[in-house]
């Protein structure tokens, strides 16, 4: 079944690719919603339904961490795995992520196969 | 930047550190093969810049800073295949790819240097294009090197990294970068 997916992240470059590299992938795909950060995110979901979330961690005016935890919070949005991708690779900000709800963590630069994998196990 | 690095990290680890990262990233994401040269040790900056420049802050118990320089045809070339669009001068999206390959070559730097130096911070980073245009790091340390190459590109990615004591000015432990158009 095709996915309707929401990419979150400040980069322009990294959605682009993203998408591209989700494309390579051959994951089946209806709809590739894209924010900037986790203020955008929500107002995305307020309108649409999504099947998965690639999100970055460090972002402006609301990071990964905030945006998972208000996700995470929602009754309506609460079971939509979410995969965090950032270079932030401490182990502080990965537990944090686990802690609050995120599926599954990749890091940059990743591919094709890697996120293949990671939307495999999770849907 | 050996002496005060020596007790935690030698210098040809972090110049084999940076050569990883930054192969991994270029050939992983961009899908374009890079050659290295020998790393050195800048000791003054290059008096004045033409091209792409990027900066990324590192904070933590060492601080400093991250760097990459390129002309801005190469930064073209890297950023068409990066986006997969034929781009030829700078603009909006190439400036945008430069950061992102800093915070990923810069990102994966300070990810392996963290188990000889402790966790660190990343800050967001900062590009700059233009020409005939001087970039300061304000501070005495000199910078790891690493030069590589693609056909006749070139491409430098720059290290400095001091003890936490040792930076100067603020509450991050990141210092300040000038910027002198000339």
């Amino acid at each position: 079944m095709p996915l309707d997916l929401l990419i979150v992240d400040d980069s322009a470059a990294i959605r682009k690719i993203l998408t591209r590299v989700l494309h390579q992938a051959e994951v089946p795909l209806r709809t590739v919603y894209e924010a900037g950060d986790g203020v955008e995110a929500l107002a995305i979901l307020k309108e649409k339904t999504v099947d998965f979330i690639f999100s970055d961690i460090n972002m402006p005016n609301m990071d990964g961490l905030q945006f998972l935890t208000e996700l995470k919070s929602n009754e309506q949005w609460k079971k939509v795995p979410v995969v965090m991708i950032t270079t932030e690779g401490s182990q502080a900000k990965v537990m944090e992520a686990a802690q609050l709800g995120a599926a599954g963590y990749l890091k940059k630069p990743f591919t094709p196969d890697q996120i293949k994998d990671k939307i495999a196990g999770l849907i | 930047m050996r002496e005060h690095m020596a007790n935690t990290i030698e210098q040809e680890q972090v110049s084999d550190i940076i050569r990883r990262a930054t192969e991994e990233v270029f050939t992983t994401m961009i899908g374009m093969s890079i050659t290295v040269g020998a790393a050195y040790v800048e000791q003054t900056p290059p008096e004045h810049f033409d091209g792409v420049v990027s900066f990324i802050g590192l904070a933590g118990d060492w601080a400093g800073t991250g760097s990459l320089c390129c002309s801005s045809e190469f930064a073209c070339r890297i950023s068409s295949s990066f986006l997969m669009t034929k781009i030829e001068v700078v603009d909006e999206q190439v400036l945008d790819a430069v950061g992102e390959l800093t915070n990923m070559v810069i990102g994966n730097v300070k990810n392996e240097m963290e188990a000889h130096l402790g966790p660190m911070g990343l800050s967001i980073p900062t590009v700059i294009h233009g020409r005939n245009f001087a970039a300061r790091s304000l501070g005495r340390d000199a910078w790891t090197v690493v030069p590589f190459s693609s056909g006749d590109d070139r491409l430098q990615v720059k290290l400095c990294l001091t003890p936490k004591e040792r930076t100067s000015v603020h509450e991050h432990g990141v210092r300040p970068k000038a910027f002198i158009l000339a």
